[in-house]
């Protein structure tokens, strides 16, 4: 497949692909104030043909809106869209209906964030390719729309591609997906492919192998790609340029390599240093000074963990045979890709969940053997974080009320020391204590997240169960809540099983890590040791698959995962 | 719940006209049913005596005199056939209907709130058989039945408490299939196992956490019950197994009126107009307590609102 | 997906077996002597005693519903003291007012309340999606709001009533159509339909609003689904988009209401029949009721409670078919 030929070769060298100069787009209604909200706001760059762009933002910093407005994707919707925008020579905004939908998937074709929701889950995957393709090219017949789908399919990688494009998008799973919409993309032979977080919704090894593809067709093809995405590792390996934008406007724009490694920007910098490295040497850490001499008896043993869940009659094990440790004043990372049975695992841990087979023992005590009653007592000791900051706070009570609940439970303070003990703990926990009466949809989601550790803290734990604590956190949100959890990690003498499927940020908070997939612990040790010189096959791939900050390290990988 | 809490609410039902609307025409309604004696008493009649004079007996006892035999003495006219004051028999039928209405919403949503959270709290062979009951419940026709029933209860058994009772136990699968979901859903929430971990007992975790929240569905669907209540009560007597007389009620009326449209319109349209308004204001009022309870919600009367789940949310037959 | 469709019929008949069981209960044990209903108001003791033994009420419970469970499956003999009449299978036993076999009177009944309810359905259906269909296509103003009025108005409404209303405005004021009369579809088409009219219209307008909400709200609610964004972003026609991708979303709960709507008209619009008059399974049921004719009343239940249990299994076949996302497990 090549580009289409220009018919001036010699303009079309020079031109830029893309020119968006002033751009704004402000959305109505919910507004503050004087009409609307300005998701972007006066924003200009260009790209030349075969160039491949990486807008870099957090969420809220109006990167998918700019993604949009490339195809006018916002007409008709009530937002106001000023400036010009130009692809492929095209004056998009001003540009009539029908040249407007021949741009959109002939000149430039977006891919989607999810892939699941952006497939009609009614019609096979190959007719919907096709259908895209005999929009813009209407002489083509049918016979021949599906043969091209069929080469799309297969030119992404899908494996029997002639039949697999007569599934259905359930049918497929989500990386096979999200190279069916790359398909899509490229069926119509565009110049320019503008992908919207393309791999937000993956796993880290399936994240590698998309961005591979993306990059291995922008050199086969010649096409320009507009990559928007909220994570700079995933960046650094991919894209000429990058512009990192935040609240609409544009904070620095450049060569990916200088950005990345010399940012002239405050804000860059400081995303740059939010992000956990995996590749970082772990500086010596305090907590390594409270951590008991390996001789003493663990705080809590689990052995020979299995659960197993009845879904329609068929049985599905989660877990299987998982056994851990962790010693008073350590920090254990369980670390596994989705569905690999962490989040079980921690549940079993706290006694959220039985076990269908194995031993919890906490300070030498079987947890299992213990009725809800006598368990009560040991319950405050074990305490869990937990991922999704919208719904582990009950929305109809104030976030102290939340905090007080275990204190009111445990009935040793009056009703005025269990408040002013709450206050205290928003405050260790940097809120302000007299945010005690106000609700949680009024806080940010980093906000909430230390509201739900303010109450893991109050029945005075000696173990803290952090599921996947910072994974809906942006980047620099993400380091304040993990710096939180290591000061109080260290005043207070906890033990902590951090559970996270993003690789560099168990590493940043870990001493020991085990590595799951499929229910299993495949590898467990130091966590240098396992990061550095990784023994088992899968935590290999992993490690290779995680996105790094410096653009050449990155191409070596890329490197080293298509020649493995 | 907080007092910042409450007036969001208020807040919300008054800034809808049509909420504040339907709100002042039941007043009215809930004012002229409990009055009811003492307007009939104004107007000097009760709804039970005959008046042969006000009859043609000669045209099948038609109402002498225009519309229906309007006059001072009888504000809106007499009944044809027996002559008995017609506006005293809406009156009266208003407490019928209304009486009726809620007793048999109370009824339904107390069983449906217990089977709904035996279901949601108990173990899996529990939920299986309890969620299977209500599905056929659901299945099941409640006016067929509700009629069917009518017929193997003994003649002396009060009316008005055999209504509340046949159209209460018939039809309260809606509401336990809806507690049922919202417990298992709210069982999942972290927040709950939060608060296990806090040291809570079950109890505890019941009372301060899953309570409050199963509050708003279960008034707002109560809400919605009461007219479709309303509409099974005028059914029943429309198909002259409700009341017996002479007690009045507006279905009753209208089954009479089928013999009478040609010649006496205005007997069609008063119980039709009394008991439409009924059922309009109860609607409108539902829908607006719904969006007042939960503000992410939007009003399910404005066509081409989002309600989420498919087909699930529609309401299922009406009365046919 | 057969064994799904197996399952769901499977269970289908373990509901209708429970039902039997329940109506049959609810219906000969519950006050009430059905040997005293059975012979009349003017039977003395020693003639009740004799029709409790031709209908075999002296027998144990579990013995009585084994008969009539056989009687379904078999038919039946009673004997009337002079002679024995015979009941052919489906056996829901004689009617107490005229002997006659209740199955007989269920048949009769039967192509009255179908004409009723399909052609209903054809009005409700083309009234009702062409509606909601064509307020999705043109969202807010006027035909919002003339929508918004139609569906609650019309679904508020209780059937006798619009029907007293049809009849009003049509028989008595502009004389157009006859009040009507139930005339067999074989006897004369043109008569049948014209009759059926008013009844057609009237349950139509209440079923209708409905499903113009339904269709109007699923349609949106796939409207507003990712996948359709993609194909307007790829220059897909709206036309297309709306007519290829949105409908084919917005469908299946439609299909499903319908079948089940369906089932609950075949089990007999009771209200529409009584009002307008027509000789179908409904009006039959009110009928046995006020007379206390306790055969019919469990014939005839027990006839509705299939049509209606048949039809929810049929409507969530039709939707696992038309909505295959839906696992078939």
């Amino acid at each position: 497949m090549t580009t289409e030929l220009d018919a001036t070769p010699g303009r079309a060298a020079t031109a830029p692909l893309v020119e968006v100069d002033g751009l704004a787009v402000t959305f109505p209604g919910a507004g503050s104030g004087d009409g609307g909200v300005r998701a972007v706001d006066g924003l200009s760059f260009t790209l030349a043909p075969g160039r491949a762009l990486g807008i870099v933002g957090e969420s809220g910093s109006g990167k998918s809106t700019v993604a949009a407005a490339l195809l006018d994707l916002h007409r008709g919707t009530g937002a106001r869209v000023a400036g010009t925008v130009r692809v492929g020579g095209l004056d998009v905004l001003a540009a009539p209906e029908p040249q407007l939908r021949r741009l959109r998937g002939g000149t430039a074709a977006m891919v989607f964030q999810d892939p699941l929701s952006s497939l009609d889950p009614y019609y096979a995957v190959g007719d919907q390719i096709a259908e895209v393709y005999r929009v813009h090219r209407p002489d083509a017949s049918r016979r021949e729309a599906r043969a091209r789908a069929v080469a799309a399919l297969d030119r992404v990688g899908i494996a029997d591609a002639a039949r697999r494009a007569r599934s259905r998008p359930h049918e497929f799973s989500g990386g096979m997906r999200q190279r069916a919409l790359i398909a899509m993309a490229l069926v119509c032979e565009p110049r320019l492919v503008i992908a919207d977080e393309p791999t937000t919704a993956l796993d880290v090894t399936v994240q590698a192998q998309i961005l591979d593809l993306l990059h291995e067709l922008r050199e086969g093809t010649g096409m320009g790609l507009i990559l928007v995405t909220h994570d700079l590792g995933v960046v650094a390996g991919s894209v000429d340029e990058v512009l990192v934008m935040r609240a609409g406007r544009a904070v620095e724009q450049g060569p990916v390599g200088e950005v990345l490694s010399a940012p002239a920007a405050g804000y860059t910098q400081q995303l740059l240093a939010a992000v956990p490295r995996v590749d970082a040497v772990r500086e010596p850490r305090p907590a390594a000074a409270v951590r008991a001499a390996p001789d003493e008896p663990p705080l809590l043993e689990a052995s020979g963990l299995r659960r197993e869940f009845v879904r329609r009659g068929a049985r599905t094990r989660a877990v299987e045979d998982v056994s851990l440790t962790v010693r008073p004043g350590e920090t254990l990372g369980l670390v596994g890709e989705s569905g690999s049975g962490k989040t079980t695992v921690g549940r079993m841990l706290v006694r959220l969940l039985g076990p269908t087979a194995g031993t919890v023992r906490y300070r030498g005590r079987d947890l299992g053997a213990l009725g809800e009653r006598a368990l009560r007592p040991l319950r405050g000791e074990l305490q869990m974080v937990f991922q999704d900051p919208v719904s582990s706070l009950n929305p109809r009570r104030s976030i102290g009320e939340s905090v007080a609940d275990p204190l009111r439970a445990a009935g040793e303070l009056d009703d005025a020391g269990v408040v002013r003990r709450a206050k205290e703990l928003l405050e260790r926990v940097g809120l302000d204590p007299a945010w005690y009466h106000r609700y949680p949809h009024e806080f940010s989601g980093g906000q909430r997240q230390r509201v739900g550790i303010a109450r893991a803290l109050a029945p005075s734990p000696r173990l803290l169960v952090c599921d996947e604590p910072v994974s809906a956190l942006d980047v620099t949100t993400q380091a304040q809540v993990l710096d939180l959890l290591g000061e109080l990690r260290r005043e207070l003498g906890l033990s902590m099983i951090f559970i996270a499927h993003d690789l560099a940020v168990v590493r940043a908070v870990s001493d020991r890590v085990a590595v799951m997939r499929a229910g299993r612990i495949v590898e467990e040790g130091p966590v240098d040791t396992v990061y550095e010189r990784p023994e088992h096959p899968y935590t290999k791939g992993l490690l290779a698959a995680v996105p790094v900050l410096d653009p050449r390290v990155a191409g070596d990988m890329r490197r080293v995962r298509s020649a493995a | 719940m907080t007092n910042q809490h409450e007036a969001g609410i208020r807040r919300r039902l008054r800034a809808r006209p049509s909420a504040v609307a339907a709100a002042a025409v039941l007043a009215v309604l809930a004012l002229l049913a409990l009055g009811a004696p003492l307007l009939a008493a104004l107007e000097g009649q009760d709804p039970t005596t005959y008046h042969d004079r006000l009859i043609d007996s000669a045209r099948g006892g038609v109402p002498l005199g225009a519309y229906g035999g309007i006059s001072g003495d009888h504000w809106l006219g007499v009944e044809p056939g027996t002559g008995r004051d017609l506006f005293a028999r809406l009156l009266y039928g208003a407490q019928v209907s209304l009486l009726v209405a809620l007793g048999a919403t109370v009824v339904q949503v107390l069983i449906g709130v217990l089977v709904g959270l035996a279901a949601g709290f108990g173990s899996r062979f529990a939920d299986s058989v309890l969620s299977r009951f209500t599905d056929v419940m659901l299945s099941l026709p409640t006016l067929v039945f509700a009629v069917a029933l009518t017929a193997v209860v003994p003649a002396g058994f009060p009316r008005p408490l055999l209504l509340i009772l046949v159209i209460g136990l018939l039809d309260w699968g809606g509401t336990s299939r809806i507690v049922r979901a919202q417990t298992l859903s709210l069982k999942k929430l972290d927040y709950v196992a939060a608060a296990r971990l806090g040291g809570s007992p079950p109890w505890r975790v019941a009372r301060r956490e899953l309570l409050p929240a199963l509050a708003a569905p279960v008034i707002t669907y109560a809400a919605v019950r009461v007219p479709v209540n309303i509409v099974a009560e005028a059914s029943l007597s429309f198909l002259g197994i409700g009341v017996k007389p002479p007690t009045a009620s507006w279905g009753q009326m209208l089954s009479t009126a089928t013999t009478w449209f040609r010649a006496d319109p205005l007997y069609v349209l008063l119980p039709a107009a009394f008991l439409l308004v009924t059922v309009l204001a109860l609607t409108v009022a539902g829908d607006a307590v719904r969006t007042a309870l939960d503000p992410r919600e939007r009003s399910r009367l404005r066509v081409g609102t989002r309600d989420g789940s498919r087909g699930a949310a529609e309401p299922r037959g009406a009365a046919v | 997906m057969t064994g799904y469709v197996l399952r769901r019929l499977g269970g289908a008949l373990i509901v209708l077996f429970l039902l039997s069981a329940l109506v049959y209960l609810l219906f000969y044990v519950a006050p009430g002597d059905p040997a005293k209903l059975a012979c009349g108001p003017r039977c003395n003791a020693e003639q009740i005693r004799q029709v409790r033994g031709q209908l075999g009420l002296n027998e144990p419970l579990l013995t009585q519903y084994l008969h009539f469970l056989q009687g379904l499956v078999t038919g039946r003999d009673y004997s009337t003291g002079t002679g024995v009449l015979h009941c052919d299978a489906p056996c829901f036993g004689l009617s107490y007012q005229n002997d006659q076999p209740v199955t007989e009177l269920l048949a009769a009944r039967l192509p009255v309340t179908a004409s009723l309810a399909w052609g209903a359905m054809v009005l409700w259906l083309l009234l009702g999606v062409g509606t909601g269909l064509l307020s999705a296509l043109r969202r807010g103003g006027l035909t919002e709001r003339v929508l918004t009025v139609f569906t609650l108005t019309g679904s508020a409404t209780p059937v006798f009533i619009t029907g007293l209303l049809l009849l009003m405005v049509f028989c008595a004021y502009l004389q157009w159509l006859p009040f009507p009369s139930y005339v067999p579809l074989s006897e004369d088409p043109e008569q049948w339909a014209w009759n059926l009219l008013l009844p057609w219209t009237a349950l139509a307008l209440l079923e209708s609003a409905k499903y113009a909400r339904l269709t109007r709200s699923s349609t949106l609610e796939t409207l507003a689904e990712d996948h359709i964004r993609t194909f307007r972003a790829y220059g897909v026609r709206e036309r297309t988009v709306i007519g290829r991708h949105a409908l084919r979303g917005a469908l299946p709960p439609v299909i499903a209401l319908n079948a089940i709507d369906l089932g609950t008209m075949f089990g007999g619009a009771m209200l529409t029949e009584t009002l307008f008059g027509l000789p179908g399974l409904g009006q039959l049921l009110v009928h046995s009721v006020r007379t206390v004719d306790l055969p019919v009343v469990v014939g005839t239940v027990l006839g509705i409670g299939t049509a209606v249990v048949l039809a929810n299994a049929v409507a969530d076949v039709l939707y696992a078919l038309a909505d295959r996302r839906v696992t078939l497990t």
